[in-house]
């Protein structure tokens, strides 16, 4: 409504004409007030760059809050005047000079942050008298400034030799200048590698151990990360960082906590087997301290506790309990934590563990739920003693009969069949709960288990006669395994199934689209009917399949390496290499081009915006037009923005749906479902190539599997919906993941 | 590193917008309200969109966001975002929406002093407060240069937390030692999971640059001192002032903690706690935490709770709760709460306690049983019954825990105890040292 009405307003009134009199008044409170509005209005969104001059004018003052709030306005608008920031060089030089300290530091930290070319033409004579200067606080501030003026200029800063400056500066006496030197050359490094900004000298690696012990705490995570960094090959280098970075571990900052436990794990390799075995044994009590830090802490920690125990399978051993869930827990620490208990089960503890497992299964939230069930099958799978254990809980939950537990449940017993003979005689109250089932997953499961233990299942016919009645009702990753589990049944019981054979291979050639199960059966008929070889048949389709080894996902090793590396950083959170989520190379080539269209278009926005505010220097129309750019900018970018920013994901996803036959979800640009899609849809990919050579010797082994590595991720990035609903609309979700499996195949 | 700041309300308004570098857009703040704040699955508190990552927390009715572009720190963001509500906290108050449109020009100041192009600078809350005011204050002192090279000397220096020319006519130091218990204990009664996060907080009033040395019962530093033979014994000899109503035990006869892990404040110096477990350090002036710590062997349970808790049918659900402290006859709790869970259809409850009041909750489902205060050894009772009226979907009760909350002064269930402090300074004052306990319940949650 006020845009609108600014809009049409003469522009002689209104809020902008009341602050540019104010900023010219005669008063000094009325300005500094003027002032202060100016910049709340910019941080609701209003575009207060018309003012620019006004506000300039008010940069020469002895107030220091007011000259801060100046600088913030300047720092925010310069790129739309950058004609007129030169004024404020005048003042900024000045400052540099001051002979206080805070000033001087102000002054050279603001210009730094004045993204106008002419600038940095005036910053070298400042930037070159702040580097050296007698504060340490200002040489702190300089430091910071070089990294800012080479992400401007960098032509100029290599000229300069501000480079070799602030390497000297790694030998400041004052910890804190060495700290944020150390993070501008780093910087630089990681912008233009081709510079060799930041090399660890065995003296710069001296000096950096020796402020490591008196640097505040960020700057101990700065210095910390550099060392991690470092890649030595002496022995000698990798005992003393060690020895000097361990009692890090005691620091009250988690983050240094971490930075601490990556650097010396990444050191530790080259030290002896006993020294890296006490460094790991110091490392775990920190580690579990972290777990009761705040909740977003707590999932960094947990996720990077993860990727350590992948690598260090045995270093939490004895720390299962701090593990377990509390009953207020986000649910993505929740899960995370399962994971953990997963990873560190073992023939000592799993009675505890799975006590506490049932105790999860009995709760509400669903996905957790799931989430535990499955974490008793992965159990069961790792540790051989546990089997019999996690079986009978596992019945225990099915005597449950509340319906998502019984069908997780079925999925997960199956896998434990794929592993261990012995356990058939439970068959029977499986087969109770087939009505309740009526997630594909779980009757896909079910069916293949009938079709597995065919000739130990008396009535094996009838029931799979049930579900060749309704062969074409069925979802197509059930339609397979009937398919499977029939042609099974026929080849070991023939004349108990000739009949049914028929049917359904007629049914699925004849009267189904879907060509993968047309595929199948084809195969399976020309099996059948190959009179030259009576037993061809038998020996593919009951061929002995060789058992699975785990359920539980991990990282390939060469991406846990690289991972590792990453400690702590957001590459370790999501478990997948930063050229994935940061700058280009993210997406395929259309989404590059998107992203081009995209780039333009906010151009095109940021011009006329641009445009626009000359204009408003110049005098009289500007307002109004303004204010119409305004509004045009934002239905644009509401419609727009998040819109592109979903419309690979969500497109891929639709499709699927489309495919199946159920109702597609309409993605408003709100409800949308963040990036880990493109995960889901990458990580699908690399399986997509694996799973044929599987899915035709026994069908559900690659579904299980594939279904626990979506899972896993889902846990990532907590695709949504799976938590809170009545189990009618609940149930869509883990349908849509299906979809996306058996489609691949 | 970081891109920017934001700080959102609850309705998603933006009330703070700093961008430190040039790819943090006005736009984002738009993108992170529709993608979070107007979205009830997003359950992350990290979400990455395009190559823009928004790592945010919840305090109060805020959300305080960090926009970064690169492949960040994750765990340092979230430490940094954590510490700039503390910062607020301790500016302000409380730090919530109110305090933000109040004090934004602060805050921008604040934000421009403890950020310098993403990296976090001197977070200190003492030492940004000589320099970062609120109004009026302060144009006297910043625009000293003497005294702001003083400042800035400080803002820099190896001890940045604290002034050199601190003086008080009395030197004293207070000790809280603060435990908060953990315990998950089954159905059944077993313990699953019982231990300690402790907290010594300090408030050292203390003049010049003073050298303190802080000793704990701590098993591994008694075992180092009995293993070093001829090491002077320093028990009680540390404890010149009275009021550590512990009592000061000689070695033989505290027994000793095993500390399973500590944290220390940045003063403590790491390197001589790693060789010999000896904590040393020059404290910042007034109120800090010293060091954290936690012990996970013989923790003393000061309460234990029976409950018995039956459905009958859908339609009632009866309790019984017994709990009996289990501490010293001469100690007693205050502020026990119990919360007892009842079911989401709960229409009407009874309660009969055999001490304290209960009242039912409707809107945290809980009967809330308060006993204001809990002698040791006493053991009291509750009978309640909820009656449950009828639901369309009959959806099995998930029995959340019961927990319990509690303090309980002159206690720790670690059994951790002050050993000695003591305070070396140029000037060889004498000054004295108050030691309190305290144990909390943490998460104290009984499942039936």
């Amino acid at each position: 409504m006020n845009r609108i009405r600014g809009a049409f307003a003469v522009p002689r009134k209104g809020e902008t004409f009341e602050l540019r009199a104010g900023l010219v008044s005669q008063y000094a409170y009325e300005r500094k007030e003027a002032i202060q509005k100016t910049i709340m209005a910019m941080t609701l969104g209003k575009d207060v760059s018309a003012l620019f001059p006004d506000v300039l004018k008010n940069i020469a003052t002895s107030d220091l809050e007011q000259k801060k709030l100046v600088y913030l306005y300047l720092m925010n608008y310069a790129k739309s005047h950058p004609d007129l920031c030169i004024l404020a060089v005048n003042t900024f030089v000045q400052d540099s000079e001051d002979p206080n300290p805070l000033i001087r530091a102000l002054a050279i930290r603001t210009m730094g942050c004045i993204r106008v070319d002419k600038m940095i033409d005036y910053m070298e004579e400042p930037l070159r008298k702040t580097l050296r200067d007698e504060s340490p606080y200002v040489r702190k501030t300089a430091a910071i400034c070089v990294a800012k003026l080479f992400d401007l200029g960098p032509a100029m800063c290599l000229e300069n030799g501000f480079l070799e400056m602030l390497q000297e500066m790694i030998g400041d006496p004052n910890p804190m200048v060495v700290a944020n030197s150390v993070t501008a050359l780093s910087e630089i490094h990681h912008a233009a590698p081709e510079t060799q900004a930041l090399q660890v000298t065995p003296n710069t690696l001296r000096k950096l151990l020796m402020a490591l012990n008196e640097c505040t705490e960020w700057g101990r995570v700065t210095i910390l990360t550099t060392l991690s960094e470092y890649r030595t090959s002496a022995v000698n280098e990798a005992e003393q960082i060690c020895e000097r970075v361990a009692p890090q571990f005691q620091h009250a900052n988690p983050s240094v906590v971490l930075a601490a436990v990556k650097t010396v794990f990444l050191h530790m390799k080259l030290v002896n087997a006993e020294l890296s075995k006490t460094y790991l044994k110091k490392m775990a009590p920190p580690l579990v301290t972290l777990v009761s830090s705040a909740p977003e802490v707590q999932y960094v920690a947990l996720r990077n506790i993860d990727l350590l125990l992948q690598k260090q399978p045995d270093i939490l051993n004895k720390e299962l309990r701090v593990f377990f869930c509390k009953y207020n827990d986000p649910p993505y620490v929740k899960f995370q934590k399962l994971e953990i208990m997963v990873r560190i089960a073992n023939d000592r503890n799993f009675d505890q563990l799975l006590a506490e497992l049932k105790e999860y299964a009995l709760e509400v939230d669903m996905d957790f739920v799931r989430r535990a069930i499955k974490a008793i099958g992965q159990v069961a799978i790792k540790i051989e003693s546990a089997c019999e254990k996690c079986v009978n809980t596992l019945l225990d939950l099915i005597n449950t009969k509340v319906n998502y537990v019984v069908q997780e449940a079925i999925v997960v017993i199956k896998d434990i069949f794929r592993k261990y003979p012995g356990y058939e005689g439970i068959i029977p109250t499986l087969c109770k709960c087939i009505d309740e089932l009526d997630e594909p997953n779980a009757r896909a499961a079910l069916i293949w288990i009938v079709g597995e233990y065919a000739e130990k299942i008396s009535n094996a016919g009838d029931i799979l006669a049930g579900f060749v009645e309704g062969f074409n009702e069925e979802f197509s990753q059930t339609q397979l395994q009937i398919l499977t589990a029939v042609v099974k049944l026929f080849l070991k019981r023939p004349d108990k199934a000739q009949g049914l054979v028929q049917k359904v291979l007629q049914a699925a050639t004849a009267e189904n689209d879907n060509p993968d199960v047309r595929d199948r059966a084809y195969v399976y008929w020309r099996l059948l009917s190959n009179t030259s070889d009576p037993d061809a048949a038998r020996n593919i389709v009951l061929s002995k399949k060789p058992p699975i080894v785990t359920t539980i996902h991990s990282l390939p090793p060469a991406l846990l390496e690289q991972l590792l590396m990453e400690l702590s950083t957001l590459a370790s959170v999501y478990h997948m290499p930063p050229e994935q989520f940061v700058g280009q190379g993210r997406f395929g080539a259309d989404a590059v081009q998107k992203a081009a269209i995209e780039e333009q278009l906010q151009n095109a926005r940021e011009n006329p915006l641009a445009a626009a505010a000359a204009a408003a220097v110049d005098g009289t129309s500007a307002p109004q037009q303004q204010n119409n750019v305004e509004n045009l900018l934002d239905i644009d970018f509401d419609g727009t923005a998040p819109a592109s920013a979903h419309k690979e994901p969500g497109g891929g996803v639709s499709g699927l749906e489309g495919l199946a036959g159920t109702p597609v979800r309409v993605e408003s640009p709100a409800g949308g479902v963040p990036s880990g899609n493109n995960n889901l849809d990458d990580l699908l990919g690399v399986f997509g190539d694996s799973a044929p050579s599987t899915t035709s010797a026994g069908a559900p082994p690659s579904g299980g599997a594939g279904a626990d590595l979506l899972n896993g991720f889902s846990g990532l990035d907590l695709t949504g919906g799976m938590s809170s609903p009545p189990p009618a609309s609940g149930s869509n979700q883990p349908k849509k993941t299906n979809e996306d499996i058996m489609s691949l195949f | 590193m970081l891109s920017g700041i934001l700080i959102f309300n609850q309705k998603g308004e933006n009330l703070i917008f700093r961008a430190y570098r040039n790819d943090c857009r006005p736009r984002l703040a738009d993108i992170f309200r529709i993608q979070v704040i107007s979205n009830p699955q997003v359950r992350s508190p990290i979400l990455t969109l395009g190559s823009t990552t928004f790592s945010h927390v919840k305090h109060e009715n805020i959300y305080i966001v960090a926009v970064t572009k690169s492949n960040a720190n994750a765990a340092l963001v979230f430490e940094f975002l954590y510490r700039l509500v503390l910062l607020g906290k301790s500016y302000f108050g409380k730090f919530d929406e109110e305090a933000v449109k109040n004090n934004f020009v602060l805050i921008y100041e604040l934000l421009d002093e403890i950020l310098d192009f993403g990296y976090p600078q001197n977070t200190e809350t003492d030492t940004l407060k000589m320099y970062i005011t609120t109004e009026g204050v302060k144009s006297a002192i910043t625009n000293n240069p003497t005294d702001s090279a003083r400042i800035t000397q400080q803002a820099t220096g190896a001890l940045s937390w604290r002034r050199a020319d601190v003086k008080y006519r009395k030197n004293e130091a207070f000790v809280d030692v603060i435990e908060d218990v953990n315990l998950l204990m089954s159905a059944t009664g077993t313990v699953l999971r019982a231990d300690v996060n402790g907290q010594i907080v300090m408030r050292a009033y203390l003049s010049g640059t003073p050298e303190c040395k802080f000793g704990l019962n701590d098993r591994l530093l008694l075992d180092n001192d009995a293993a070093g033979p001829g090491s002077a014994n320093p028990s009680s000899g540390g404890r010149s002032g009275g009021g550590g109503g512990g009592g000061s035990k000689t070695r033989a006869a505290a027994g000793s903690v095993t500390l399973e892990d500590c944290q220390f404040h940045q003063c403590v110096k790491l390197g001589r706690f790693d060789a010999d477990r000896i904590i040393s350090f020059v404290p910042p002036d007034g109120e800090f935490e010293l060091m954290r710590y936690r012990a996970t062997e013989n923790v003393n349970l000061p309460f234990k709770v029976h409950p018995i808790v039956r459905e009958i049918g859908t339609t009632k659900v009866e309790y019984s709760v017994a709990i009996k402290a289990n501490y010293s006859s001469k100690l007693f709790a205050t502020n026990v709460v119990i919360r007892i869970p009842t079911p989401l259809n709960t229409a009407k409850t009874t309660e009969r306690t055999s001490q304290g009041r209960a009242k039912y909750e409707p809107e945290q489902n809980n009967i809330v049983w308060k006993i204001a205060r809990f002698s040791g050894g006493a053991e009291y009772v509750l009978t309640a019954e909820a009656t449950l009226s009828a639901m369309t979907n009959q959806k099995a009760w998930s029995r959340p825990p019961l927990s319990l909350s509690f303090s309980l002064l002159m206690f720790t269930s670690s059994g951790l105890l002050v050993r000695y402090l003591k305070v070396f300074e140029k000037s060889n004052y004498s000054s004295v040292k108050w030691v309190r306990y305290m144990t909390r319940a943490g998460s104290y949650e009984i499942r039936f």
